[in-house]
Order: C-alpha cells, then sequence, then structure tokens
C-alpha cells in the first residue's frame, strides 16, 4: 500500500502540473469524505478512507475516468498531512522524501521540502530541519509563501542563526495571521543578539496590538509579560510594572504576571500595593506554583507593613492550604500507583467536552488526574498521553472488527445456504433458454443477411406469404404430375404462377419495406432481451460473488487482526507504565517542593506570632517589655532571614 | 505567648541544627523515592523516541487493516452493480445552523443525522458526509431530503427536495448539496457523481 502511495505521489506529481480541470470544485465525494473527518480531528477515519479511495483509484484501468483524478494530487499531500497530525511521522516522511527525490514541477517539490523540514522542527532534529528548508528554491505555492517563512525563521532561531531570524520575521511583519508571531520571535532574535533597545520597542508594539483573536491576545500576553520578567531581571522593577499590568487578569499567563507585580511593589517596599495582585492570585487554584508563592507573599507583604496578626493568619492560611495540598499530592500518587489515573482517561465520555482536561480537575474522588493539566505542560508527557490515547482508540477498533469477521462469515454462510439449491436448477433452465436465445439469434441474423442480399438480387420469392408459397408448391406438384401434362393444363398452371409471379413483383418494395420494419421492431425486441439476458449474467455472477472467494482474505485479515491487537495491548502497557512514572515522577518533586514551603511557612508563622505577642507586649509593664524584647527577632539575626519567598523570587524573575 | 516566642526564637536559632537534620531526612527519603519511582528516573529520551516509533508502525498496520476491511464490506455488503450512496455537502455562512437531515429512499426512511457543532463546521470547511450507503436495483428511485436548521438571520430553516434517481448498472453516488442563503430560501441540489 505504502510502496503503491510513494510510487503515485511520483506520478502524480509529474503529471499534474498542467493536466487536471483545476477549477476547485470537489468532484470525488470519497475525498471530499475524508476532509469531512479531517476537519473534525478524526485522522485515523480521514487517513483510512483516503487510502481505501487512492488504492482503488490506482487499480482503475482508466484513472482519467475516475472522479479522484482531479484531485489525486491534493489527496496525496493530504494522507501526508493527515499522518504527520496523526503523528505518523516517519511514514509521512518517507512519502514526502520520495516526492523530492523525484523528477516533479518546483511548485510540488517545495512543498514536499517544506513539509520535510516542519517534521524535522517538530521532532526537535534542528539540524536536519535548516538543511531541508534551504533546499527550496524557485517556484512556492502562493497559499504557503508566509508559512514557509515563518518555519524558516523558526528553524533559524533554534539553530542560533538570529541574524538571518530577524530578517525573515521583519520581512513578514504585515502578514495577516502571522504578524504577532513574527513580532514575538523578532523581539526574541533581538534579544539573542543583544538588540535590547530595538527588541523591548518590537515587544512594546506587540503588547499593545488590538486584536479578538485568542491567539493573539494570548501572545500579546506572552510578550508583556517577557519584557516585564526581563526589566525586573535589569532592576528596573518600576518599568516592568507597565508591562506586567498590561497582561490579562483572564489569560494564561495571568498568574504569574500578579506574581510579578507584586514583586516589583515589593522591591520598592510598596507592601501595601504587593498585596493588591498577591491577594488576588492566592484565592486561585492552589496548583499553580505561582498561587502556592502568593500564599505565603501576602502574609510576607502584612508582615513587613508591621500587621503580625494579620500576617500570622495569612501563614496559618498558607499551612492550611499546603497541608490539603500536600495531601491531595498523596492521594494523586497514591491513585496514580493504583492504576486509576490510566483507566480515567480512557473514559470515552470525558473526551466529549473540550475541556476535559480541566473538567478532570474538577470531578470529584478524581485524585489520579487532579493535576492533568499541569502534568499537560511537558511535551514528552503530552505526547506519551495522545500515543496512549491512539493506542486506546486502536484497541477498541481492532476489538470490534473481530466481531465483524463473525458477522461477514455469518453472512456468507447465509447466502451460501440461500443460493446453492437454488442454483443448479436455475443454471439448468437458464442453458436450456439459452439455446433457445441463441437458435432465434441466428434466425434473426439469417433474415437480416438475406435482406442485406436482396437489396442487391431482388428476391420477391423470399417475400412470398405463407399461402402463396402453398400455392406455388401446389403448381408445381401439379405441372410434375404425370396425368396433368396435356397443353391446356399447363397454360393453366402458367396463367396461375403468372399472376402469382406478377403480384409478388408488384408488392415486391412495399414488402421489402415492411419486412423491413419488422426487423427494426424485432431488433428492439431483441435487445429487451439482451439486457434481461444481461442482467441475469450479472445476478446470478453477483449471487456466486457474494460468497464465494472470501475465506482466505477474512482469514487472513482475522489473523492480522488478533496479531496487531496483540501488539496494541502490550504497547499499551508499556506506555501507560510510562506514563503513570512520569506523572509520579512530577509529583514527587512537586511534594519535596511544597514540604520546603510549608517548613518555611511554620517558621514565619511562629515568627508571625512571636511578633504579635511582642507588639501586644509593648503595652504592659516595663519589666516584662524588657523581656520580650529579648526574645525578639531583631535581636536575632537568624530570623530576619526568614524570607518565605526568597528562593522563589528568582524563579519567577 | 511570651512563652511561645522564646520557643520560636530557640527554634529558629536551632535552625541551622533543623535544617541539618531535615537534609538527612530527605536524603534517606530522596533514597525511598528513587526505589519507588525507579522506573521514571529511568525514562529516558531514547525510551520516549523508541516507544513512539512503535506506536507509530503499529498505527500504520491498523491501518492498513481498515483500508482492507472498507474494501471488504463494500465488496461483500454493497457490490458496485447495486450500490447507491448518499453525501451531504454544504455551502453556507458559519453562521448557518444545520440541524438535521433526514432522507428517504422510495418512501421510507433510510438516513436520519443530526449534527454536532464540530460536524457543522467539518462541512462548511469543505467536507462531505456520507450519511447513507445501500443497494438498489437498476430503475427510477424516488429521493426524499428533509434539512433542518437556522438560517445566519436565526429564522427557522426548512427543507424539503426530491429527486428521481435513474438506476443504471455500476455504483451511484449522489452529492445532496445544501446551498444556504440567509433570507432562509435555501436550495438544495442533486449532483450524481
Amino acid at each position: 500500500m505504502r510502496t503503491l502511495v510513494v510510487s503515485t505521489l511520483l506520478l502524480c506529481a509529474q503529471c499534474f502540473a498542467g493536466d487536471q480541470q483545476d477549477d476547485g470544485a470537489l468532484r470525488d465525494m470519497f475525498y471530499g469524505e475524508a476532509l469531512f473527518y479531517a476537519n473534525q480531528g478524526e485522522f485515523f477515519e480521514a487517513i483510512s478512507r483516503l487510502d481505501t479511495e487512492l488504492a482503488q483509484h490506482h487499480r482503475v484501468d482508466e484513472p482519467v475516468r475516475d472522479t479522484l483524478y482531479y484531485h489525486v494530487n491534493d489527496a496525496e499531500f493530504s494522507v501526508g498531512d493527515f499522518e504527520l497530525s496523526y503523528r505518523m511521522h516517519q511514514k509521512a516522511g518517507r512519502a514526502i522524501k520520495a516526492v523530492i527525490e523525484g523528477d516533479v514541477d518546483p511548485q510540488v517539490r517545495n512543498e514536499a521540502i517544506y513539509r520535510l523540514a516542519k517534521i524535522h522542527f517538530q521532532k526537535e532534529q534542528k539540524l536536519n530541519a535548516l538543511h531541508a528548508i534551504e533546499r527550496i528554491d524557485g517556484e512556492i505555492p502562493e497559499r504557503l509563501e508566509s508559512e514557509i517563512e515563518f518555519l524558516k525563521g523558526q528553524i533559524y532561531m533554534v539553530n542560533g542563526k538570529f541574524v538571518d531570524a530577524e530578517g525573515v520575521f521583519q520581512a513578514l511583519i504585515g502578514e495577516d495571521g502571522q504578524e504577532a508571531y513574527a513580532e514575538y520571535n523578532l523581539a526574541m532574535s533581538q534579544f539573542a543578539q543583544n538588540e535590547n533597545a530595538e527588541a523591548i520597542q518590537t515587544m512594546t508594539r506587540l503588547g499593545k496590538l488590538s486584536s479578538d483573536d485568542r491567539a493573539v491576545l494570548a501572545i500579546k500576553d506572552k510578550a508583556n509579560l517577557t519584557l516585564g520578567s526581563r526589566l525586573m531581571e535589569a532592576g528596573e522593577y518600576q518599568a516592568a510594572k507597565v508591562f506586567l499590568e498590561r497582561v490579562r487578569l483572564d489569560g494564561p499567563y495571568s498568574n504569574n504576571a500578579l506574581l510579578g507585580l507584586g514583586w516589583a511593589s515589593v522591591t520598592s517596599d510598596d507592601y501595601k500595593q504587593a498585596l493588591v495582585p498577591w491577594s488576588l492570585l492566592r484565592d486561585r487554584h492552589v496548583t499553580d506554583p505561582a498561587v502556592q508563592d502568593a500564599l505565603l507573599g501576602v502574609p510576607y507583604a502584612y508582615g513587613k507593613l508591621g500587621l503580625y496578626g494579620q500576617a500570622a493568619l495569612g501563614y496559618g492560611r498558607a499551612l492550611e492550604a499546603t497541608n490539603a495540598e500536600l495531601d491531595r499530592l498523596d492521594a494523586s500518587i497514591a491513585s496514580i500507583k493504583s492504576g486509576n489515573f490510566l483507566k480515567v482517561l480512557v473514559r470515552e465520555e470525558i473526551k466529549q467536552d473540550p475541556d476535559w482536561v480541566i473538567k478532570l480537575r474538577e470531578l470529584p474522588e478524581t485524585p489520579e488526574t487532579y493535576y492533568l493539566m499541569d502534568l499537560m505542560a511537558s511535551h514528552d508527557f503530552q505526547s506519551s498521553l495522545q500515543n496512549y490515547f491512539d493506542l486506546e482508540q486502536l484497541r477498541v477498533k481492532l476489538e470490534q472488527w473481530l466481531a465483524f469477521y463473525d458477522a461477514y462469515e455469518d453472512l456468507i454462510d447465509i447466502r451460501k445456504a440461500y443460493y446453492e439449491p437454488l442454483l443448479p436448477d436455475l443454471d439448468e433452465r437458464f442453458r436450456k433458454l439459452d439455446s433457445l436465445i441463441r437458435l432465434r439469434m441466428e434466425q434473426r441474423d439469417k433474415i437480416y443477411q438475406r435482406l442485406q442480399a436482396m437489396l442487391v438480387v431482388p428476391r420477391p420469392e423470399f417475400l412470398a406469404r405463407s399461402e402463396e408459397q402453398l400455392a406455388l408448391r401446389s403448381l408445381e406438384a401439379i405441372e410434375k404430375s404425370s396425368r396433368n401434362s396435356d397443353s391446356d393444363t399447363q397454360r393453366r398452371i402458367d396463367r396461375l404462377r403468372g399472376i402469382l409471379q406478377w403480384k409478388l413483383a408488384v408488392e415486391y418494395d412495399e414488402r421489402l419495406t415492411v419486412t423491413y420494419k419488422n426487423l427494426a421492431a424485432l431488433d428492439k425486441d431483441i435487445e429487451k432481451l439482451n439486457e434481461i439476458y444481461n442482467s441475469f449474467v450479472r445476478t446470478r455472477q453477483a449471487a456466486t460473488q457474494s460468497y464465494q472467494g472470501y475465506d482466505e482474505q477474512i482469514a487472513a485479515l482475522r489473523t492480522k487482526n488478533q496479531r496487531s491487537l496483540d501488539t496494541v495491548e502490550k504497547l499499551m502497557l508499556r506506555q501507560g507504565h510510562m506514563l503513570e512514572a512520569m506523572a509520579v515522577n512530577e509529583l514527587q518533586e512537586r511534594t519535596q517542593k511544597l514540604e520546603v514551603a510549608q517548613v518555611k511557612a511554620r517558621f514565619a508563622l511562629a515568627e508571625s506570632y512571636d511578633r504579635a505577642t511582642m507588639e501586644s507586649s509593648e503595652s504592659v509593664p516595663e519589666n516584662q517589655k524588657s523581656t520580650s524584647s529579648e526574645t525578639s527577632a531583631e535581636k536575632d539575626p537568624s530570623l530576619s532571614k526568614v524570607d518565605p519567598l526568597k528562593d522563589r523570587k528568582s524563579d519567577i524573575l | 505567648m511570651l512563652l511561645l516566642g522564646g520557643r520560636v526564637a530557640n527554634l529558629i536559632q536551632q535552625n541551622s541544627v533543623f535544617c541539618k537534620v531535615i537534609k538527612s531526612l530527605a536524603v534517606v527519603f530522596a533514597g525511598t523515592f528513587l526505589a519507588v519511582s525507579v522506573e521514571s528516573s529511568q525514562i529516558s529520551k531514547e525510551q520516549i523516541r523508541g516507544l513512539d516509533e512503535q506506536v507509530q508502525d503499529i498505527k500504520s498496520d491498523v491501518l492498513e487493516i481498515s483500508t482492507d476491511l472498507n474494501q471488504l464490506e463494500e465488496k461483500l455488503l454493497y457490490p458496485s452493480g447495486t450500490q447507491v450512496a448518499f453525501f451531504i455537502s454544504l455551502v453556507a455562512d458559519e453562521d448557518f445552523q444545520l440541524d438535521a437531515v433526514e432522507i428517504e429512499l422510495n418512501g421510507k426512511p433510510v438516513a436520519h443525522h443530526i449534527y454536532s457543532f464540530k460536524e457543522q463546521n467539518a462541512l462548511i470547511n469543505g467536507g462531505v458526509q456520507r450519511v447513507y450507503t445501500g443497494n438498489a436495483r437498476t430503475g427510477d428511485h424516488q429521493i426524499k431530503v428533509g434539512f433542518r436548521g437556522k438560517t445566519e438571520l436565526g429564522s427557522e430553516f426548512n427543507k424539503v427536495a426530491d429527486y428521481t434517481l435513474s438506476k443504471s448498472v455500476g455504483p451511484d453516488f449522489i452529492e445532496i448539496r445544501l446551498v444556504s442563503s440567509s433570507i432562509g430560501s435555501g436550495d438544495v441540489e442533486f449532483i450524481e457523481r
């Protein structure tokens, strides 16, 4: 099948540059059906339908008469595209390489190279991607112009060719649909070359872009956050605030922006101002590290403002949240280890919801998936999870198909049981009818030939009616009889024969016309007879074909199916173990970090209580006051070092 | 409270000692973590890639089975001499909402489909849905199609159309194309492919 597709890719690429009727209209319904599935993200169905259609197309004697002929070039590329989307890089890559190496139109070749470079880029094979993209030469398809340039810029960036990347992204600014991405990458290229002023200018421009597109708004937020973080790194805290404040409060980057804003205020000792973003942030979902930091940040700010009671309460709340989070992490790890994680993931009804990853966190009594969204941040986890889903889909299909073979065999048995007893008698009757039909056909052919001959040599006697023929035969018999040999009788015979011949000669033309008309009518009947005959032959053939010749095919498919099912199950086990291990690893790391934060919060809580006590002791008698001041944190240098966010600060920036 | 403050101060004074204890405990626990998650710590990029390649191979095998099965199904259930298939296509703006389609063949309902948002978008973006595959004798057959939905302006849309299919020898594929217009006077076209 693959060889077929590859060879077709070569052939099609050669012959399709000018031959197709390229009016854009969809002619092949099955190609349209593949697009219908692909548009819904159901790539297995899309590839399967298109492979079937392509296989049939390559088997037809006259491909030009097949409707797929008009789309075969697109169809071949679509298969490659769908395979890429279905994460079958190897297969897609091989087919695309075959196109590149063939003698093809430059546009087709360049499109193939672009797709190959994209595969390498997606697989993080940066040098291969660079070599591929640099092979693009000559005419390129108009619809892919900006996409090719954008990919080229990205490849230059990952290969450290920032000057080239800058040039590419500069040229892309102003292109519809690419502008925000191009601006962001341009700024990153400029930063990489230490062109900080230009980069800040680019980021600022991007950060002010107005758009309704959610993806563009996210890029805009990312630009503001990146710029804000970089300015904070450079110690320009107040300048950073301007950019951090531009990040939307409900966007994916809002948590880090809020945390950064708090820190920017803290650096200028404006703890009151820091409380604004941090208070907002600490009420958000506690699985986010930024929220966990805000939980400690708020009481830290209260402490700095001298509100130790509030600080103690805040640390208490942080401890409570941290403890709850640690319990949840423990429960998640235990649940994942007991195999529940994989069981929940393959529940079909969950994936009906486009926000299933988020919904899984909200489900009660599902600790195993509580951190799924956070785990999804890792590319390896994401691709492994997707592989697991794909394997589950394959397993379900293969199991369903196993039942199909039994059903097909039952169907074949029923057909066989019905047709086999009927067919011998039917065939016998058909043979008799067939010989009769053949006889009549021969007779018709003889009449036709005779009529054709009569056009050249008229033969009136051939058109004599039966009574006339009888009369002529009687006259001959009388003539031959010895008893009637006298001249008078002979004269009478001649006269009668003459009358008959006269009549035949006079009516010859008329009779010939009538005979031709009758033959034409007969031909119509024969045509109908042939239709019935052919229909019978087809039905007879279909009856046999409906139950003969399937045994080997079904047996082979069943074996292949069972073998594939075994492989899928083995791979699912391995992929599942890998996913569980990745998840447990990640969650254990989180646990360790939280435990550190917990210890810090405990110490900070105690310190706050201590300070709050000290504060209240200021109103007590002098002798007690001095005792309390001796125990105060100010006298103990180690106390001032308890900064719960000290480690985290550098992480954020 | 003073007592508490003193205890805390002492604790903090002992912080460095406490940290050492915590660190040593952490080492012990880290050892335990390593033992528990021995698999996870050994997962390398190569392992991930190796498994990914095997998954790609099995996908390829299963797709081949699927293609063979499609062909077998077609040959067995819908022989080319009698095969009839109806396809739905849609020419409409994104605001048009196609809810359902019903098809009758010779007065008998043969297909009924309610569209999801994804399916509707797939149709608007050039996809074609095979809504029915069956068998029919040669000769004339009556097709009746009913579409239901909402127009771009939000009004109810109901469209029924008839067509006579002259079934010949060989498969017959009919594209039933719904061309919507904002005023609700959509048109249904039948195209024999």
